[in-house]
């Protein structure tokens, strides 16, 4: 018999319980399994009612993040030898509402996100016929890291205060919001500050920085957000100094 | 086109507790970087006694400077120095994430903003201390 | 225009308030909180003293000292409390005592450097 590792997954049922509760699985313990697997080893072989989201399992399509012994974590880049010998326990992202097992509602997040507008604006948009936006290698890169965002949602899960405050935007709606603000081809952050600078769009946050310690991508929405402070205050000034200028 | 109904799904709601910050060590750190809030309140306050009792003469500050000297203060004093140090620390190393500075379109390094940040400090640190000490 | 708060200015205050109490503060607590009282160090007697605090420089000095740091506690002990305490409902009353408090040492800093 191979060795196997203890699995302590999070189970519920919305029609049943009313609360969730754990459930322990033996799985095999194997060098190149991650959490992923082992939750994929129950549902194939076990239990085929336990729900969870996942697609890609190579870390590009985010949706596979959970609490992996209390700590937010790609489970499909998550190896269980590095929890044996011990137990593995496996539970829905925090600060989420939990719909079924590991499965939570993102809706609010997803609302956030398309209020930074997170795509191109332009004040004047120009014919295809003209051709790209052109851009430069270095104006690329001052944007790039903030690009890499999967939105797994590891950060939120991270972040204490959107667990205290659901009104706050969260790393990586502003992280995004930055990215185009940052883009030489974008015209649109006079449009996302309105958003983002009213009190519960950025200022809520306190620099706890554990969404850039977790974050899969190195994207830092930690330092994306004093990043924007830093513009917010500025154009809050010029708009005090000037207050003709208008947008 | 129809506009999908939406039925909100009956969802397990948690709510953080109100004592998350003992919950790990990074949380930890971090409140107690906050309340480092209150050490700078605290010897600004000492501060401004200092200066009252200066203002209302001399037998007032030898007062005050009997009070400095009380265990109580000395041991709160000690505390102070301990987070008004966390907080510089703190304050100087997390500078260049919130300031992105740029040269020619390439990002400078962290340490090229930490490290002139020391640097000032100390040269603060020592300038203070020459002032008060040069006799 | 959207709803704007005045939070960016009370985040600049925060943010040059830390900075001035990150670079001062630790070598003044040193000094006058320990070293002198425990005698480690000689400190300036009670002329001289106040022949520095009279000197233009350090009254300028003095002020922004006991100034904007306070408005750094206010901002950071203010979020403290939302958070670490969960009593953001309190906000009215959080408020008038942070930045009330940095208010009234404000005052009696423009007065104390003023008179002295
Ligand atoms: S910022 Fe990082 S942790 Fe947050 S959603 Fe994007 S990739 Fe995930
Ligand atoms: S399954 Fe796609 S990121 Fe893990």
């Amino acid at each position: 018999m191979a060795e196997t590792i203890t699995l302590e997954v999070q189970r519920y049922n919305p029609e049943k319980d009313t609360e969730p509760g754990l459930q322990t699985y033996e799985v095999p313990l194997k060098k190149e399994w991650v959490v992923l697997d082992a939750l994929n080893y129950v549902k194939d072989k076990v239990d085929g009612s336990l729900s969870f989201r996942w697609s890609c399992r190579m870390g590009i399509c985010g949706s596979c993040g959970m609490m992996v012994n209390g700590e937010p974590k790609l489970t499909c880049a998550t190896f269980l030898t590095d929890y044996a010998p011990g137990t593995v326990r496996v539970e829905p992202l925090k600060h989420f509402p939990v719909l079924r097992d590991l499965v939570v509602d993102i809706t609010d997040f997803l609302a956030k996100l398309s209020r930074a507008k997170p795509w191109l604006i332009r004040k004047q948009e120009k014919p295809l016929a003209e051709g790209e936006y052109l851009q430069t290698p270095e104006q690329l890169d001052a944007f790039k890291q903030f690009s890499m965002c999967i939105n797994c949602l590891l950060c939120y899960a991270a972040c204490p205060v959107y667990g205290l405050d659901p009104l706050f935007s969260g790393p990586a709606a502003i992280a995004l919001a930055q990215r185009y603000n940052m883009d030489s081809r974008d015209q649109g952050a006079a449009q996302r500050l309105d958003i983002l600078s009213h009190s519960d769009g950025i200022w809520g946050c306190t620099f706890v920085g554990e969404c850039t310690e977790v974050c899969p991508k190195h994207v830092d929405p930690a330092g994306a957000i004093q990043q924007y402070k830093l513009t917010a205050t500025t154009e809050w000034f010029k708009s005090m100094l000037m207050p003709w200028r208008g947008e | 086109m129809a506009i999908p109904t939406y039925y909100p799904p009956r969802a397990y709601r948690t709510r953080v507790s109100t004592y998350w910050w003992l919950r790990s060590w990074p949380y930890l750190r971090f409140i107690l970087r906050e309340l480092s809030s209150i050490s700078v309140a605290w010897f600004v306050l000492v501060t401004l006694l200092q200066l009252g009792a200066l203002h209302r003469g001399p037998a007032e500050y030898a007062r005050f400077g009997e009070w400095l000297r009380s265990p109580l203060m000395i041991a709160g004093n000690a505390v102070a120095l301990f987070f008004l140090l966390f907080h510089a620390i703190t304050w100087f190393n997390l500078a260049p994430k919130a300031m992105a500075v740029r040269i020619r379109g390439k990002r400078v390094p962290p340490l090229f903003i930490t490290v002139p940040n020391y640097i000032a400090w100390l040269a603060a640190s020592l300038f203070v201390a020459f002032v008060l000490l040069r006799g | 225009m959207g709803k704007r708060s005045n939070e960016p200015f009370l985040w600049m205050l925060f943010s040059v308030g830390g900075t001035i109490a990150a670079l001062l503060l630790p070598v003044h607590v040193f000094l006058f909180g320990l070293a002198f009282p425990l005698g480690w160090l000689d400190g300036p007697g009670y002329e001289a003293l106040l022949a520095l605090a009279r000197h233009p420089l350090t009254r300028v000095y003095l002020l922004v000292f006991c100034t904007l740091p306070l408005f750094h506690y206010a901002h950071r002990f203010r979020y403290t409390l939302y958070d670490g305490l969960q009593i953001k409902h309190l906000n009215e009353l959080i408020n008038t005592f942070c930045y009330g408090g940095a208010i009234v040492g404000t005052a009696f800093a423009v007065y104390l450097t003023w008179s002295i």
